[in-house]
């Protein structure tokens, strides 16, 4: 038989048809809805006099309009309000089950599904956000739709999509100290550019991969999209397997052995085809940061800004255009700039590990006073899990409040938004013009990096604060 | 019936020479608040058509009166990031009907597709070619021909043609949406759920 991708194995076992001179129809195991996405979708619905035709394989949240603090009160921006009602309603009546705020299941969506168990290596998942990737970790194929599809697996449980070209990139090695998945992800979107993998799909395999937990992996898959890949994927292995383990909705008994088995079937075949291969090796990885208003225009916090010389045409005047944006000359030095906002959190950086990693790092020093930080943990199970590990103790000992679970900073729809002009080092996934507030200025960097600017108030190398 | 027929168009373009056209520029996220699907082509490119006082910012080309029409053309991965289905809808609701661009990112792409909007790609030389005509006369004509697949400058003859699957050039040509055909599908949808 052909050696076959992993891609493959998943994507040809959910082909319910395959339309002549187009797509495929597409069957989805698991679909996640939250606020901004659905209601046009659920109106489309409502139009055609549709019922949902799987209810219990959708499942919602609302994360991307919601404030991070008094959640316990009624949302005070009415339009807000109105996007997480109009969600509750449609959950309602067509029988969706409904992760409401505050309650122990509420959080970003691409945080609850797996901590859940939702999320299970071998299906195909989906929603209404590009960062669905994430969950592309557990060796399951996932990826970000929009509202016309959202409405599509809403009436069928199925979307039409051509199937992707296959990547696979390779890291081997040993990550050096300070160096995480985020700066994993900043660094080969900084190679091979934010539309290197479009079109395709990517898998990452390799030594240093194997190594990563699965947060560290669910940061790398939700960074798959800045590369402008569908999304990204690990092999499922023992890290995999013992992190779904127990989980609510994982499988229990015999039914676990079983799922098992299969689960162990989920890799490439030796010798699969791929159309698109990098190679990366592990020890060439500094920590991170981003300069300009793309994820690709990340550099080694201890580098210098690119000239930029090589450019011509559009390609100079986007670049020119970015540095203006964020106030930066080409050929200056990264690190000893100073910054005003640090957010941790986002569907990136919002787990756990993120905030163990930030506590560690900031555990005995005090935060810059010219820094704000926000610090918004991904769900509500991670702020009791904060709680529950006394890094809440630590924080405040530094001067950081822990905030309330939503997607906060990163997209900035709620009231966290950074002021015009301001600098922001954000764990989050994009520094796109205005993402974080208009005017913004966004440095993506990892939870270590984020930490070390926060309390000395400028970009840093965290190594010169490390032991 | 979601959208329009899409039929052969001529028109003027309108050009915005940025590359990496990100969907947070297209529609910023504090304008995705809305429940239906209206009025979003008001705030189509909001932070670059407008200052922070919501005066329009006089250099950007969706705010100079010489240039008009029915196709937007960008720099080079246009639609990257967010898979907000309300960019596509924001530059149909503002009136366009094809976006050119020599590269586009993929979830923009299938949302454009899904929404009457019809995504071009033509090679950077040709871009460039039709950037550089735009400037020499923002009036020109362009034709955009469904049928033959072909994007043309009218006043030189030059062409090229582009890509579209045969699936969605119905669905684009007749105004049809995937929709219908995957609720046609249900029972053989449920049969592919039992032999799982």
């Amino acid at each position: 038989m052909e050696a076959r991708t992993l891609f493959d194995k998943i994507w040809d076992s959910h082909v319910v048809r395959k339309v002549e001179g187009g797509p495929s129809v597409l069957y989805i195991d698991r679909h996640f809805i939250h606020e901004v996405t659905s209601p046009v979708a659920f109106l489309g619905l409502k139009t055609r006099g549709l019922k949902v035709f799987r209810p219990e394989q959708t499942t919602a949240t609302p994360d991307h309009n919601v404030p991070t603090v008094n959640q316990h009160l009624s949302i005070k921006d009415e339009l807000s309000r109105n996007q997480v009602e109009m969600l509750k309603r449609n959950c309602e009546e067509h029988g969706i089950v409904y992760h409401g705020l505050g309650t122990e299941g509420h959080g970003v969506v691409h945080i609850i599904g797996p901590e859940m168990g939702i999320t299970q290596p071998g299906m195909t998942i989906v929603c209404g956000d590009s960062h669905t990737s994430t969950h592309g970790a557990f060796g399951a194929i996932a990826f970000g739709i929009g509202t016309s599809e959202v409405e599509m697996v809403l009436a069928s449980q199925c979307i039409m999509q051509p199937k992707p070209k296959k990547m696979r990139i390779t890291l081997n090695g040993k990550l050096k100290k300070a160096v995480t998945s985020k700066d994993i992800a900043l660094y080969i979107i900084s190679k091979i550019s934010t539309s290197g993998g479009t079109g395709h799909f990517i898998e990452y395999a390799g030594t240093a991969i194997e190594s990563l937990s699965m947060e560290g992996r669910m940061t790398l898959c939700n960074m798959s999209i800045e590369s402008g890949a569908r999304g990204g994927m690990i092999a499922p292995d023992e890290t995999t397997f013992s992190y779904i383990k127990g989980r609510k909705f994982a499988p229990q008994g015999a039914e676990w052995d079983k799922t098992l088995a299969y689960w162990k079937t989920l890799k490439s075949d030796e010798g699969a085809l791929f159309d698109t291969e990098y190679e990366f090796d592990a020890a060439n990885i500094e920590p991170m940061i981003t300069f300009g208003t793309n994820p690709g225009m990340g550099i080694g916090v201890t580098q210098n800004i690119p000239e930029g010389k090589e450019l011509t045409g559009t390609d100079k005047t986007t670049y020119e255009k970015s540095l203006s944006y964020m106030g930066y000359k080409a050929g200056d030095k990264m690190a000893g700039k100073a910054i005003d906002f640090v957010f941790v959190g986002s569907c990136t950086n919002g787990r756990i590990e993120d905030f163990r990693e930030f506590a560690a790092f900031v555990k005995g020093r005090k935060k810059a006073d010219t820094v704000t930080a926000w610090l918004v943990p991904g769900s509500k199970a991670v702020e009791n899990q904060i709680r529950e590990e006394g890094l809440v103790e630590i924080f405040e000992a530094a001067g950081f409040e822990l905030r309330q679970p939503g997607c906060s900073a990163c997209l900035a729809m709620n009231d966290d938004k950074i002021p015009a002009g301001k600098y922001s080092v954000s764990t989050s996934n994009r520094n796109f013009e205005g993402r974080q507030g208009p005017g913004a200025r966004t440095l993506l960097a990892s939870p270590i990096t984020a930490a070390a600017a926060a309390v000395t108030g400028k970009i840093t190398d965290p190594r010169n604060l490390m032991d | 019936m979601a959208y329009d027929k899409f039929i052969t168009i001529q028109s003027p373009a309108v050009p915005v020479a940025i590359e990496n056209v990100d969907t947070d520029q297209i529609i910023p996220a504090r304008f995705l608040k809305a429940v239906e699907r209206k009025g979003f082509g008001d705030n189509l490119f909001r932070d670059w058509r407008y200052d922070k006082n919501n005066q329009p910012i006089a250099g950007f080309p969706l705010n100079n009166k010489k240039y008009s029409g029915k196709i937007l053309v960008g720099g080079k991965n246009f639609g990257s990031g967010s898979s907000r289905e309300h960019a596509a809808w924001a530059i149909y609701d503002y009136g366009f009907r094809v976006v050119v661009s020599s590269f586009f990112a993929d979830i923009f792409k299938g949302n454009a597709l899904n929404n009457g909007l019809l995504p071009v790609v033509v090679s950077s030389e040709f871009l460039e070619k039709i950037f550089s005509e735009i400037e020499k006369n923002p009036e020109s004509q362009f034709e955009v021909d469904l049928e033959k697949q072909t994007f043309t400058i009218l006043s030189s003859g030059e062409s090229e043609s582009f890509e579209i699957n045969p699936y969605k050039k119905h669905c684009l040509a007749n105004g049809l949406d995937d929709i219908d055909y995957l609720v046609d599908m249900q029972e053989q949808i449920a049969a592919f759920e039992q032999a799982k």
